[in-house]
């Protein structure tokens, strides 16, 4: 089973590397929507500040959201996901292997480059390591989320607005707790009841995203 | 499959399966057994629910009414159908080495080994994309080679290979057939070869009343 999925990883990688501009596309629609906010409302530091936490975390959703559609879209149309699905593996094996791959690539730099947003934004330094860490627990739980929208609408002409509507819903929780425990953190307050939150939706993902999706996906 | 019982072991049955599509009984009533070494010909017009039945058969298309079964848990199954699974951005190793990895293990001898057999020797690290249609079903045949299944179900192999394909194509199904393997393939060719079972599914269409109503409609 490791195997199988190893498989599923590496032939996904492969893919990215093939195409590099799919994987760039969030990563660049993320930098884009933070490097214009400041343009748009003003560049003050006093209120950048107080809005950075709410605004890295609304570009990290739709980053996100923008990626997911073709998570098994494109194995779809070109019939390989039949063929994943006939393994002789169990299908959430299937969903976790790509959620994982989406995550890597959506999620990972992402976070990576969030210290270099944040100093952008004038977040307080003291906040970036909460940021960098709700982030850490908040990207999967968004990828994982997404799945389920994103196995549903498979094989669904223009699924693309089927998908933000199911699952902004699920998204918003996420939101809340990953902006709020930024905002303590630059208050200096303490974050652990965030943190907890925030795993806790993460556990809760792990647990139903590869039970629903890997049902939607037989549909 | 390595003794020879007096009657061959039965590789897949159905019972009682039918299947509706948009309120329209495409088929009911099918029975039949597979046997290793049969080579089965599935003919029917266009739309008479070839490709559903493969589907069905492979676990990809619900089954409804009726059942499908592997009565040796441990058989083998590949299909390959219309779509053929492949990534047009990898080349042809690449692609056979991920679909062969779903299931075992390959080395890379042996999927250009495998290439070889369909004719594609010298296109293995040719990515896909840049294959013609015909090359690109042969790609998805190799793994026919590489992978050994004991049943294949195939939807229109022949579509896009040229005519010299087509008679090696007939060779391995009789090989693979010969070694005890079965075939259940749709094709709106004729085989030739002795050993081809013909099943029309035409004749299991039934003339229930929701299906002649529809048909009423849509053939006259």
């Amino acid at each position: 089973m490791i195997k199988f999925m190893l498989t599923i990883v590496r032939r996904d990688l492969l893919l990215v590397a093939r195409q590099p501009a799919e994987m760039l596309n969030p990563l660049v629609f993320f930098v884009l929507v933070i490097a214009l906010f400041p343009l748009g409302i003003s560049p003050e530091a006093a209120l950048l500040s107080q809005t950075a936490a709410g605004i890295i975390w609304v570009a990290a959703m739709l980053a996100t959201l923008l990626s997911l559609e073709l998570l098994f879209k494109l194995d779809h149309d070109d019939g390989s996901l039949e063929q994943l699905l006939l393994a002789p593996y169990p299908s959430w094996s299937v969903v976790l292997a790509k959620v994982f791959v989406h995550w890597l690539v959506s999620g990972l730099p992402l976070i990576l480059m969030s210290p270099l947003i944040a100093t952008m934004l004038f977040l307080p330094s003291q906040a970036v390591p909460t940021l960098m860490l709700s982030l850490l627990i908040g990207t999967p739980t968004l990828s994982l989320l997404g799945a389920i929208g994103a196995a549903l609408v498979t094989g669904v002409r223009g699924g693309g607005m089927l998908l933000t509507l199911l699952i902004l819903p699920l998204y918003v929780p996420v939101i809340i707790f990953g902006a709020s425990s930024v905002a303590a953190a630059a208050q200096g307050m303490a974050v652990d009841g965030y943190m907890a939150l925030l795993a806790a939706m993460l556990v809760f993902a792990l647990m139903i995203t590869p039970w629903a999706a890997g049902s939607a996906l037989k549909l | 499959m390595s003794f020879t019982p007096s009657t061959p072991p039965e590789l897949l049955c159905t019972s009682d399966l039918a299947c509706e599509r948009d309120l329209r009984v495409l088929y009911s009533g099918l029975n039949f057994s597979v046997k290793a070494g049969e080579l089965w010909h599935i003919k029917g017009l266009n739309g008479a629910g070839k490709t559903t039945l493969l589907r069905q058969l492979a676990g990809l298309h619900a089954v409804d009414m009726g059942q499908v079964w592997l009565p040796d848990k441990a058989t083998k199954v590949i299909y390959i159908g219309h779509k053929l699974g492949l990534k047009e951005q990898l080349t042809a190793d690449e692609n056979l080495a991920w679909l062969a990895g779903l299931d075992g293990v390959s080395t890379q001898e042996q999927r250009y080994a495998a290439l070889e057999q369909v004719g594609l020797r010298g296109y293995e690290e040719n990515t896909v994309a840049q294959l013609s249609a015909g090359q690109k079903r042969r790609v998805a045949l190799a793994r026919l080679h590489l992978c050994k299944a004991d049943l294949w179900l195939l939807d229109e192999p022949f579509t896009s290979i040229d005519q010299q394909g087509i008679v090696d194509e007939q060779d391995w199904l009789s090989q693979h057939i010969g070694l005890g393997g079965a075939v259940l393939m749709t094709s709106h060719q004729a085989i030739n070869l002795p050993q081809v079972k013909v099943f029309d599914l035409s004749t299991y269409a039934p003339s229930s009343p929701i299906n002649r109503a529809s048909e009423g409609g849509a053939l006259m």
